[in-house]
């Protein structure tokens, strides 16, 4: 005992936070892929008129866990045309952004590692490494497929960061903040999906494209380019890629919940209820998940070409229009 | 010699190797294509992969023996190609057919049409990134494939044609089975209009894709779908009508500029004609004998034969040469995927990687047919 105390100690209060948070960042990371993945299956299986995974634990809900263990026992197999160092490299690089941006999530009212003022900044510089991984590993694998794949990572996601960023910055102005924990406090009325359903709208449209979910996945298009930028990856590498997937689809779910939907807030009429926040929060992301998980099962893939000129020439003007004409409200509001 | 590295590079081109073991292009097809960043500058589709020398083998098989190796040409309308062997060795030697062995013919023809463009639909639709309407449209498939087994005994490559008839008579089973099956299916063309042709997505993806238009269609030699999605309505069944199709009534969907979006139409449309088929069929279908009295041999009379059907793909013909013994002198199968898939060549130059995808599902070639 008094060596821990020591250590918080000589760590101080900070430190010792942020490293008892990224522990439970890490475990929080690893058990949403666990159940993303087991959802993703089972509801797709459902829209597809089957059942999914049931073997393994209720309801198959221990499926992942066998799959995981699986990818892990497998050789780490580097092809030999590959660019060693990259290749290594990537599916870490990947990952790690991943991790960052939970820092500054609120998850509930006390449940936060690090209330920067900066926090939204933060959270989108951070993601945007990830394209960096992508790239190099694209380029790395030294294979025609994982280069096309990586390229059109980087062009949908350079693309399609703008109008993500100028919705954001629109709620920005509105709550007059950058502090996550702030804009959650300015929605304690409203939230902001009712004030600005545009943005709202634009936001997750541009998140299902961050992530590189269907109908936006053309980065890894399976019936075009075989797996895309992950094509000569296997094993523990790709349960990386893979993973790294699945925690950005909770960063940015998490993300339009704080921003869009109340953050930790109940739903509207139902505050009576003893529920604490941290419930509510994994509610709404939860739920704005399953909405991308139809999505994908749902449509077909748009061709590159329409995607990028669905970005330059819709998403772009219309988040731009929609700043200004917030920007002009709030200056009259105020 | 250092300067060769700082020397700009000018070829603006690379060569990708689409197949042989691709997942969209459908079986063991190559393509070699030259691209331009994801822009195609030349397409050149390789064969050959899934050769097995149907025609050779021919040469050394009774004419019955051979029956089996035509199912196993295209394996999704396996049914329609022993139609069209079946009915060339009968011609030849001069069999008669009874009535009931026609219309039982024509019924599970039609179904294997069905079945084929059924899975056309969920692979395109597949290829094009969507992955639910494919297990719909197998879901589907599968009540054709269980009518199918009842009668035939097999789910794909059924051998279910005789000479003079059909290896096993049909029961009211398989008739309130048809029924069944005609009804479902009807009722399920709002799900897939709603799932696929009204989504705008699916619509951007296949509207102005791949044109082939009417002389470029008829340049190649396409038949099938391709063709009279270009507008041109031949359609053997109509053109030299064989069996008993002059007796029922149906219609050729063309379609008018040849994109793959005409080509989607065209097979929903002819899926929707194959089950009215199927309805005037059972109600007609006669009794009587299904087969009728063939030597165990069949020695057909020195000469060249030339026997053409329908299948789902477009015109199979069957050309073959007799020394007057009980085996083939020389078998040729005209098939319906070798000359639809030469058009590629001039398809594909101009359009993208994804749009290639589009193009070759939206053709609709079965290779093993190709390389028989």
């Amino acid at each position: 005992m008094a060596a821990w105390q020591n250590l918080v100690n000589f760590l101080g209060p900070d430190l010792a936070r942020i490293i008892v948070g990224l522990v439970g960042v890490l475990a929080l990371v690893q058990v949403n892929a666990l159940f993303l993945v087991w959802l993703e299956r089972k509801v797709a299986a459902h829209i597809q008129l089957r059942i999914g995974p049931k073997e393994v634990g209720p309801f198959g809900i221990l499926q992942t866990i066998v799959d995981g263990i699986k990818l892990v026992s497998k050789e780490l197999i580097t092809p030999r045309h590959v660019d060693r160092k990259l290749f290594v490299l990537a599916p870490i690089a990947v990952f790690l952004p991943v991790l960052v941006s939970f820092v500054v999530i609120p998850f509930s009212e006390r449940l936060l590692i690090r209330d920067m003022n900066v926090g939204l900044l933060l959270i989108f510089a951070f993601s945007t490494f990830n394209v960096l991984a992508v790239l190099v590993g694209g380029w790395a694998s030294n294979n025609k497929y994982s280069l096309l794949g990586a390229v059109r990572a980087v062009a949908q996601n350079v693309a399609y960061e703008i109008p993500l960023l100028l919705t954001v910055l629109s709620v920005v102005m509105w709550s007059n903040s950058l502090q996550m924990s702030e804009i959650v406090a300015s929605q304690s009325k409203v939230w902001h999906v009712f004030w600005m359903p545009v943005a709202a709208l634009i936001y997750l449209i541009c998140a299902l494209a961050e992530t590189n979910r269907a109908p936006f996945d053309i980065p890894e298009a399976e019936s075009e380019l075989v797996a895309g930028f992950h094509t000569e990856y296997g094993g523990m590498r790709f349960a990386l890629f893979f993973l790294a997937e699945y925690s950005n689809m909770l960063i940015v779910a998490a993300v339009a919940t704080t921003l869009f939907f109340g953050g930790w807030k109940s739903f509207p009429g139902l505050g009576f209820l003893p529920v604490p926040g941290l419930i509510w929060f994994f509610a709404k992301t939860y739920l704005l998940i399953f909405v991308a998980i139809w999505v994908r099962w749902t449509f077909p893939r748009l061709r590159f070409d329409q995607l990028m000129n669905f970005c330059w020439k819709i998403m772009i003007p219309a988040a731009l229009l929609h700043l200004i004409v917030y920007a002009g409200i709030i200056k009259l509001v105020r | 010699m250092a300067n060769e590295f700082l020397e700009p590079i000018t070829e603006q081109t690379f060569y990708l190797n689409m197949g042989p073991q691709h997942p969209s292009t459908h079986g063991v097809l190559r393509l070699f294509l030259k691209l331009d960043g994801e822009y195609i500058v030349e397409a050149d589709p390789v064969i050959g992969y899934g050769h097995r020398g149907h025609e050779k083998m021919a040469e050394s098989h009774l004419y019955e023996q051979f029956l089996p190796n035509t199912s196993r040409m295209d394996y999704l309308a396996g049914l329609i190609f022993n139609h069209g062997y079946v009915a060339a060795v009968e011609k030849m030697a001069g069999i008669e057919v009874p009535p009931r062995a026609e219309y039982i013919r024509v019924i599970c023809a039609e179904l294997n049409r069905i079945s084929s463009h059924l899975l056309w639909f969920g692979t395109y639709v597949m290829d094009l990134g969507g992955f639910t309407p494919f297990l719909y449209s197998f879901d589907d498939r599968e009540n054709i494939l269980d009518i199918l087994d009842r009668v035939s005994g097999s789910r794909l490559t059924y051998s279910y044609c005789r000479f003079g008839g059909v290896s096993r008579d049909v029961d009211d089973e398989f008739i309130t089975a048809t029924h069944q099956f005609v009804e479902r299916l009807r009722s399920r063309w709002d799900d897939y209009h709603n799932l696929v042709t009204k989504n705008v997505i699916f619509i951007h993806r296949a509207k102005d894709v791949g044109v082939i238009n009417r002389e470029l269609a008829l340049r190649f030699g396409c038949t099938g779908p391709i063709l009279r999605a270009a507008g041109v309505p031949y359609d053997v069944r109509k053109a030299e009508p064989y069996s008993v199709y002059s007796e029922l009534d149906f219609e050729i969907p063309t379609g008018t500029k040849g994109d793959a979006l005409d080509r989607y139409l065209v097979r929903l449309q002819e899926m929707e004609q194959s089950l009215h088929i199927i309805e005037q069929a059972l109600e007609r279908l006669p009794d009587g004998a299904i087969k009728a009295a063939v030597p165990n041999k069949v020695r057909p009379p020195r000469g060249d034969y030339y026997f053409a059907v329908e299948s789902a793909r477009g015109a199979v013909g069957f050309y073959i040469v007799s020394d007057g013994t009980s085996y083939p002198y020389r078998l040729k199968a005209r098939v319906p995927s070798y000359g639809n898939l030469q058009v590629l060549t001039e398809v594909l130059p101009g359009t993208l990687v994804a749009d290639t995808i589009s193009i070759l599902g939206s053709i609709d070639i079965v290779v093993p047919e190709v390389d028989r």
